[in-house]
């Protein structure tokens, strides 16, 4: 089975969010060893998000570039969840978001390595490789925030509050999902088996019965997508086709 | 007049010249991400495979590639990005890891899959060296600090 068109966008654009959202820290990690790990996992993130904009471009045809899909779509054409916009708060909600994220991306790409369509299966292969370092550098850090300091304990409790309500719709099917053949729901429970056990070494527990907002997959977004699309798609907006 | 008539050999000896941009004393050939060479009518392609996705050094290796052939009179190449299968560090060639040692990097090494503490000084050769970060100045590396000669260095990560 082929996927579609707006799965592959789903995809990339999820990775290109959160890229651009990681990228804020650059020059501003809170030590340099950090700025550069966190930097590097933007970096991999855009190159994921790469590979899928190039292989979306080829689905669409028409000349369509993976520049195109990056900084010509608006809004309400972005189909990533809402988890990814969500600004990018001190270190621990960083960190959280990455390895709630990150486990998510691993437990799927596993999933997609053996997918029919053989482009998105290469690319999840490929990515996976660079997914399983972001899981671990981020659950150490969940880890150690939560089990450290009274003040990295409440750092990461507050951002475990606000950030719970946007992982439900990880696991929300969206009809590009399933006609691409991927049932996100079968990941769920095994991504919170997945979390939980780096949330017990961490000494915090998963809130339950959240309400879980959603909508990133339908393209309804959080006010916070417009400026982040602002600032990211300005040049190529103001200029267009420049290059360097 | 374009030169159709070269081996593949010839070809391989010529992107022997080529080097990566970030880490110069290793050829794109040392690296293992030159994949395929083919002559196709009077078109030479050129396959290579990116290390990491985001790798900002894939462009400039494509157009390194390019001006090396050029210069010995191949000027219609094309050339072909393929993903699968993956890279892996275990394409690297053996002269390539010695290389990268005598520049002071540790090269890939199979009993640290997963970076920790114990990775080899490439100044003094000491095991005695702790794991300061597993992302280190590019994507492939690791920085690690030697606590005998004191010096910060890379690894090269098995990947």
């Amino acid at each position: 089975m082929k996927a579609t068109l707006d799965y592959i966008l789903h995809l990339a654009d999820n990775a290109l969010i959160l890229g651009q959202r990681n990228a804020e820290w650059c020059g501003h990690g809170p030590v340099l060893e950090q700025d550069i790990a966190i930097s590097n996992i933007s970096l991999d993130l855009i190159g994921q998000a790469r590979s899928f904009y190039q292989y979306a471009a080829e689905l669409k045809g028409n000349g369509t570039t993976e520049d195109d899909l990056a900084y010509l779509r608006d809004e309400r054409q972005f189909r990533n969840i809402l988890l990814v916009e969500q600004p990018k708060g001190d270190w621990a909600f960083t960190t959280l978001r990455q390895f709630l994220f990150s486990s998510y991306q691993q437990l799927l790409f596993q999933k997609l390595t053996t997918h029919d369509d053989e482009r998105l299966a290469a690319i999840s292969e490929k990515t996976l490789k660079e997914v399983n370092y972001h899981v671990r550098w981020s659950s150490e850090w969940v880890i150690r925030l939560g089990d450290g300091t009274e003040e990295s304990r409440s750092r990461i409790l507050s951002a475990l509050a606000s950030i719970w309500t946007y992982t439900g719709e990880m696991f929300m099917p969206e009809s590009f999902e399933t006609a691409s053949g991927i049932v996100v729901t079968d990941l769920e429970t095994a991504w919170k088996e997945k979390i939980k056990t780096s949330f017990a070494e961490a000494n915090i527990d998963a809130p339950e019965n959240t309400f879980m907002r959603s909508g990133g997959k339908k393209g309804i977004h959080s006010e916070h997508l417009g400026f982040i699309l602002a600032e990211m798609q300005y040049l190529q907006r103001s200029y267009p086709g420049c290059e360097w | 007049m374009e030169k159709i008539t070269d081996t593949i050999e010839s070809i391989y000896e010529i992107l022997g010249r080529v080097t990566d941009p970030e880490v110069p004393v290793l050829t794109i050939l040392d690296l293992g991400i030159v994949r395929n060479v083919a002559f196709k009518g009077d078109e030479l392609i050129v396959t290579i495979t990116s290390t990491y996705t985001g790798c900002p050094a894939m462009d400039m290796i494509a157009a390194n590639i390019r001006m090396e052939l050029a210069a010995a009179g191949y000027k219609n190449v094309r050339i072909e990005q393929s993903i699968r299968p993956a890279w892996t560090t275990d394409w690297m060639s053996e002269a390539g890891k010695e290389k990268l040692k005598e520049y002071g990097i540790a090269p890939p090494d199979k009993r640290f899959t997963i970076p920790e503490d114990g990775v080899g000084c490439p100044r003094c050769g000491s095991n005695n060296t702790r794991l300061v970060s597993e992302f280190g100045s590019t994507a492939c590396k690791a920085l690690y600090q030697c606590r005998d000669c004191q010096e910060p260095f890379d690894f090269f990560k098995c990947h």
